[in-house]
């Protein structure tokens, strides 16, 4: 997957890559020419991503080579225990949690996954959860309580599944409870925004002591196309609503609703995964150090003061 | 200048505000297109006197209808940042906020009041759904949080009633984070050890029903609304099939467990207050229902579906079945007195809107 605004870049690497092949093939010394096409494309690079629009920005945040939860758990958790279903309906593998090691320590992490082809992304469910991924995951977290493990939750979702069953087993009841199990439960919450953080489905699971987004990552109250069809009365106005409701990482860092921002590789995640990763596992380290010695009460107080004090003084 | 605002200004007040009287003295009932007289409306708590339809409702007559002698004491709402995010679409967001409260005459898609319910100190935080669908952004979440500290404060009970599309979208994230907000709300009420009633009233959908709206206590509907978390278009585009006429009903949302009880409007107030003398271990309330504006009587008028202070069943004829059940059960058990309660519950004739359903089906 290309994106449009990416077209310039992706034909000058073409280029570059197809001199490399011709060097190799004839010996020709066309080096110098590469060295300055190479620079080119990086300067540009820089440039583009330097000033994404926000609407450029959701395309960059729904990338399929984004970096996805469970590359995050190969690369960043050791000994990765996924733990199954709500003990009432059903599995929910749009939404995974488990134990896991972060650093050696033993936590409790909690995740949507997109999938990352068609069969897995049909397997999980684009990443949208029923009321059944909202229960585990408040499962998980009294679990993680009950034997004072910190919660580790990745967000990246396009929003809580719409369907019949989900209406019927009370998707509503289930993202509700899921926030008010974030709101009770006595351990560190940390929750980084790695891609599309989608309204309800996304904010079931980040009510945390450190909110953190991925630099391009988006998060949102309802997506750009839902808001433009309803506002403007038509999907086309996608961008105006991309900008007007504020969703980068950098509008909810300024309005006080994220902690901060975690820095992507030049040309966005989906580049350099591993940086990405690398990035996103130092800013969790950094968190976790400092809220562990935090006692059981004063975390579940800054939670609710933090999110009391949301909007107030902007 | 005493004449300019005691003599010039309600008058200029009068022509301005939005007036009691109705522009139609009849309208047509949206559930069986029955004429109805405005006051015979009224009367009856806006509820269609020939088939039961619970028309919406506004927050002036909800607040007199739910307060001991319709008696209360508005709250007023904290001040919010005012349209943080400049949001613009068609039109400017702080012009659609200035017209909606120059047609509703509130400052926002709620109001916060206290009084008591049978004597029950309670503080009731109800949506206007005409100002903006009722949508939840700051100053909304603000005021749930005013009327929890209130609650706590004077020991009172906190009952919300919610009939909202959802969260304002022209807020953004700001309007989202309303969601664990207002719980948080719910929560310092609930460690106070008070009880926290919800009245799902038409409609109550996306952020709202998703946050406070859906960890009460106890949650109580009234008949007919709708709820859910996304609405209904979205889910047929999504799933692609025709949705059934009841999805996402109170009725429906009882029969999947999600509501504890679907009561008629003429009877919340009694429910209610019973219900929270119980939670509280207040003394039991009189059974009838004081009203001091006389929108509580119980006309009687042709038709009324009688009702035996119970929430109705969704479907007559799976209740029954369900009943049939339990006697078995019970027979088994060789439990006489319960299988004969169970079945004096049986031989009740379904109720009418259940009966009406079920004849459709």
């Amino acid at each position: 997957m290309s994106l449009e605004f990416e077209k310039p870049i992706l034909e000058l690497e073409g280029k570059i890559a197809e001199l490399r092949h011709v060097t190799s093939d004839n010996r020709v010394n066309i080096a110098s020419e590469i060295t300055r096409m190479q620079a080119k494309a990086d300067k540009l690079l820089v440039q583009t991503y330097g000033k994404l629009t926000p609407a450029q920005k959701v395309q960059v945040a729904r990338h399929q080579e984004r970096p996805h939860f469970l590359d995050y758990i190969n690369y960043i958790i050791e000994d990765f225990t996924p733990l199954a279903g709500d003990r009432n309906f059903a599995e929910d593998h749009a939404l995974i949690g488990g134990l896991g090691r972060f650093k050696g320590e033993p936590c409790v992490i909690i995740g949507h996954e997109k999938g990352h082809d068609t069969e897995s992304r049909v397997y999980h469910n684009f990443g949208m959860a029923r009321p059944e991924g909202y229960r585990k995951s408040q499962r998980l977290m009294k679990m993680a309580q009950q034997f004072q493990l910190p919660v580790i939750t990745l967000v990246d979702t396009a929003g809580a599944y719409p369907g019949v069953g989900a209406e019927e087993r009370g998707q509503s009841e289930a993202i509700a409870k899921s926030i008010e199990t974030c709101l009770r439960t006595e351990v560190p919450i940390i929750s980084v925004i790695i891609g599309e953080g989608g309204s309800g489905g996304a904010i079931a699971i980040a009510v945390a002591d450190r909110i953190y987004m991925l630099e391009h990552s988006i998060y949102s109250v309802i997506s750009p196309e839902g808001c433009a069809s309803i506002l403007w009365r038509n999907g086309a106005h996608a961008e105006e609503a991309a900008t007007a409701l504020k969703l980068t990482a950098q509008d909810l860092h300024r309005l006080g609703i994220i902690d901060d921002i975690i820095d992507e590789p030049i040309g966005g995640a989906h580049r350099r995964k591993e940086e990405t990763m690398e990035n996103v596992s130092r800013q969790i380290e950094k968190a976790l150090n400092e809220l562990i010695p935090w006692d059981r009460s004063s975390l579940i107080q800054n939670r609710r003061s933090k999110f009391i004090a949301q909007g107030r003084n902007l | 200048m005493n004449w300019l605002t005691n003599l010039i200004r309600p008058r200029i007040r009068s022509l301005v505000e939005p007036k009691d009287v109705p522009d139609n003295l009849w309208q047509k009932c949206a559930g069986c297109e029955g004429m109805l007289f405005h006051r015979d409306l009224l009367e009856n708590m806006n509820v269609c006197y020939h088939c039961g339809h619970h028309l919406r409702i506004s927050v002036k007559d909800r607040l007199e209808m739910m307060f001991d002698n319709g008696a209360y004491d508005k709250i007023d709402l904290p001040d919010v940042p005012h349209d943080p995010l400049k949001f613009k679409d068609r039109r400017k967001y702080a012009d659609r906020i200035k017209d909606s409260r120059a047609k509703t005459g509130l400052k926002d898609a709620i109001t916060i009041a206290k009084g008591t319910m049978g004597g029950i100190p309670v503080v009731i935080a109800a949506f206007n759904f005409s100002f903006m669908g009722g949508s939840m952004g700051a100053a909304v979440g603000e005021a749930i949080l005013k009327a929890a500290e209130e609650a706590v404060k004077s020991r009172a009970a906190l009952i919300t009633v919610p009939a909202s599309g959802g969260a304002r979208m022209q807020e953004g994230m700001l309007s989202l984070v309303q969601m664990p907000r207002s719980i948080i709300a719910v929560e310092m009420v609930k460690d106070a050890g008070l009880p926290y009633v919800v009245l799902l009233t038409d409609p109550t959908t996306g952020g709202v029903s998703a946050s406070f709206a859906m960890v009460g206590d106890i949650h109580i509907a009234e008949p007919g609304s709708m709820i859910g978390f996304a609405g209904r278009r979205v889910i047929e585009e999504t799933v692609r099939e025709t949705l059934p006429d009841d999805f996402q009903t109170a009725e429906y949302l009882l029969e999947h467990g999600i509501v504890d009880m679907v009561v008629k409007r003429q009877e919340l107030k009694d429910t209610i207050t019973n219900v929270l003398s119980m939670l509280m271990k207040k003394p039991q309330p009189e059974k009838k229902a004081k009203n001091g504006n006389g929108n509580g009587k119980k006309s009687g008028k042709g038709g009324n579906p009688k009702t035996n202070g119970k929430a109705p069943p969704a479907s007559g004829e799976k209740a029954s079945i369900d009943m049939e059940k339990d006697v078995q059960a019970a027979r088994a058990l060789g439990q006489v007195k319960a299988a004969q309660k169970a079945a004096r519950r049986i031989s009740k004739p379904p109720q009418k809107s259940a009966a009406k359903k079920a004849s459709n089906s």
